[in-house]
């Protein structure tokens, strides 16, 4: 299901432009992630989904509702954003605190609240922290500090500025397995991140901006083992397909382009197999 | 005595439950990039205050241990003369600018080691171009983006020329080739004006491939340091594998072995040209 759409959005900061005509559309149900080089104007877009940001010209729509006719609390209901820089959105005095906040504010009654709190504080890996201030805590804790407060409340769309940036593998993992099953209850989710690694595991969609325009969207496999659209917008190819490619300049072509680690290992033992047989 | 010297370092913030770091022995010299990473929060970014003196002169806290940088012992350097000797990029470049424009924020620190003003303009418009800032001069460091932010807060450290460059994850908002081009430039540094690099990094598909030693830390202490493949081998299970290193693992537990493990995609395919022609026999 189309849950925002974006038509022909232009934005400009004091005259200078940041967007400039952007058509995309989230669905429930996958993962869309945004990628492209710094400056591109991925934070301005997203900016743009709970209202935050209004367009100059074009309009976005969430579930049906045009964003310059609903208030920001209104919007993010449906929509949650947790943003680039954790510390913009935390200020409760404590870790706990700052999860049961906006659920008490969504009318959530206190004990299902207190429920929620615990299980999305273990899921981030902050249930011993509870206590303490957000601010006392790690970077990387801050970050998911942030992404805990959002899933608390359950919202159907949820943004993820850089969910990735300061985490380490397992909490990376953490992070893809909440993506995993946020989409399994239907929810939609939008990542934006320089982690092309990352992208490739969780992400169906994958939309390319540069200079505030989106130059490509298409299904994660697709556009994520284009390596000339993935240069362009100052990415590097995962490892896995730049893997395939240096294979295939080396006389080694395997049949299908892999993405993942899986697919490249199955694609070099089918090849040998097919060799050996010759 | 080597340039950062740190003997049997712990530290409990005031009001924190356990100690951030325990017992840390670590001492690094001139011309090393060392790559220190670890979960998050295991004590990294403490580890690294220790060595510009915020820790113990700004965070209270229990210290104990010695600490020694360019030969200044920490406990007794003020930490503005630290400063001369050791460039720090913080972690959130955010809440590291605070001047009106970009250029004003890459002079401030020069300003403050009393270099003259010509020295001071060189520095200014070298970093700029160095990281492609130009364009983005008179701009406030709010009306940035996230990238642009970081490449400045790297740059501003960068036009100190200092001997220690401490790095706590400068890259965590760039673009993949923006985040190669500044791990390169530092890593120039090192091996041509030997400055010591101490880099935090979790992306080791990028950071990996510079790095002279790698030291891992777990719960605050640190628990592998040494040549960067052999530690990654131990430490697979704290930092995980890049894409390549788990090809080559389910490639070997089929029976088709590999040198290695790989560093990089390059790597990899070398060795798996070389293979090749074996196992198809
Ligand atoms: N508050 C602001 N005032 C003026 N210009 C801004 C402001 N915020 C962003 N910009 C500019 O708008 C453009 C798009 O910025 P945006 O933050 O959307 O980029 P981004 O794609 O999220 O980049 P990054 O990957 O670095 O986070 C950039 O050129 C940036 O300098
Ligand atoms: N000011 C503080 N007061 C109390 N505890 C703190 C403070 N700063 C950090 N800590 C705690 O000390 C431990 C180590 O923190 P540190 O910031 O060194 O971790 P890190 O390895 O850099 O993590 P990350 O990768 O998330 O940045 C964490 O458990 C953190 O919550
Ligand atoms: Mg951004
Ligand atoms: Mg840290």
């Amino acid at each position: 299901m189309e849950a925002i759409v974006v038509e022909d959005v232009y934005f400009s900061y004091d005259g200078v432009p940041a967007l400039r005509g952007v058509s995309l559309t989230v669905r429930s149900g996958e993962v869309l992630a945004i990628m492209g080089e710094n400056g591109a104007g991925k934070t301005t877009l997203i900016k743009h989904f709970n209202g935050l940001l209004k367009p100059e010209k074009g309009r976005v729509l969430v579930f049906g509702i045009d964003t310059r006719e609903a208030s920001v609390a209104q919007l993010a209901r449906r929509v949650g954003v947790v943003f680039q820089n954790p510390d913009h959105q935390l200020f409760a005095e404590s870790v706990e605190e700052e999860v049961l906040f906006a659920m008490k504010n969504m009318g959530l009654p206190l004990d299902v609240a207190r429920e929620r709190c615990e299980q999305v504080l273990k899921l981030m890996g902050l249930e011993k922290h509870r206590h303490r201030s957000p601010y006392s805590l790690s970077v990387g804790e801050r970050k998911r500090l942030a992404i805990a407060a959002v899933l608390g409340y359950g919202p159907d769309i949820v943004v993820l500025d850089e969910p990735t940036a300061g985490q380490d593998f397992l909490n990376k993992c953490k992070i893809g397995g909440v993506i995993a099953a946020l989409k399994a209850e239907g929810r939609g989710i939008v990542i934006v991140t320089h982690d092309v690694e990352f992208a490739a595991q969780v992400a169906d969609r994958v939309a390319l901006m540069a200079g505030g325009r989106i130059v490509r969207v298409g299904p994660a496999h697709e556009v994520l083992t284009d390596e000339e659209a993935i240069r362009e917008v100052r990415l590097l190819s995962p490892q896995v397909p730049c893997t395939a490619c240096m294979l295939r300049e080396r006389g080694i072509t395997l049949t299908n382009t892999p993405l993942l680690p899986g697919e490249l290992y199955l694609e070099l033992v089918r090849l040998l197999r097919r060799q050996a047989m010759r | 005595m080597r340039l950062v010297e740190l003997r049997g370092v712990s530290f409990r913030y005031a009001g924190g439950d356990d100690y951030a770091i325990r017992e840390v022995d670590f001492s690094a010299g001139s011309g090393e990039y060392v790559l220190l990473v670890g979960p998050s929060g295991c004590g990294k970014s403490t580890l690294l205050r220790v060595l510009n003196g915020l820790i113990p002169h700004f965070y209270e806290g229990e210290f104990s241990g010695e600490a020694y940088v360019a030969g200044l012992d920490v406990r007794e350097t003020p930490t503005h003369v630290l400063a001369r000797h050791v460039g720090m990029v913080f972690q959130d470049p955010e809440n590291q600018l605070f001047l009106s424009s970009v250029e004003r924020e890459i002079a401030f620190g020069l300003e403050n080691l009393g270099l003259p003003r010509a020295e001071i303009r060189r520095r200014v418009e070298e970093v700029l171009r160095l990281f492609g800032l130009e364009e983005l001069r008179h701009r406030a460091p709010y009306e940035l983006s996230g990238g642009q932010q970081q490449k400045v807060a790297i740059a501003s450290v960068m036009a100190l020329e200092p001997e220690v460059l401490v790095l706590d994850e400068p890259t965590a908002n760039l673009d993949p080739l923006s985040a190669l081009e500044v791990l390169s430039l530092v890593a120039e540094l090192a091996r041509e004006k030997g400055v010591l690099v101490i880099l935090v990094e979790h992306r080791l598909e990028l950071a990996l491939r510079f790095a002279t030693r790698l030291v891992a830390m777990e719960k605050g202490r640190i628990v592998a340091d040494g040549e960067p493949r052999e530690v990654l081998e131990q430490v697979s299970r704290l930092v995980g594998c890049p894409p390549v290193v788990i090809t080559y693992k389910l490639l070997k537990s089929r029976g088709l072995a590999l040198e290695g493990p790989p560093l990089t995609p390059e790597e990899f395919v070398d060795s798996l040209v070389r293979g090749w022609e074996a196992w198809r026999r």
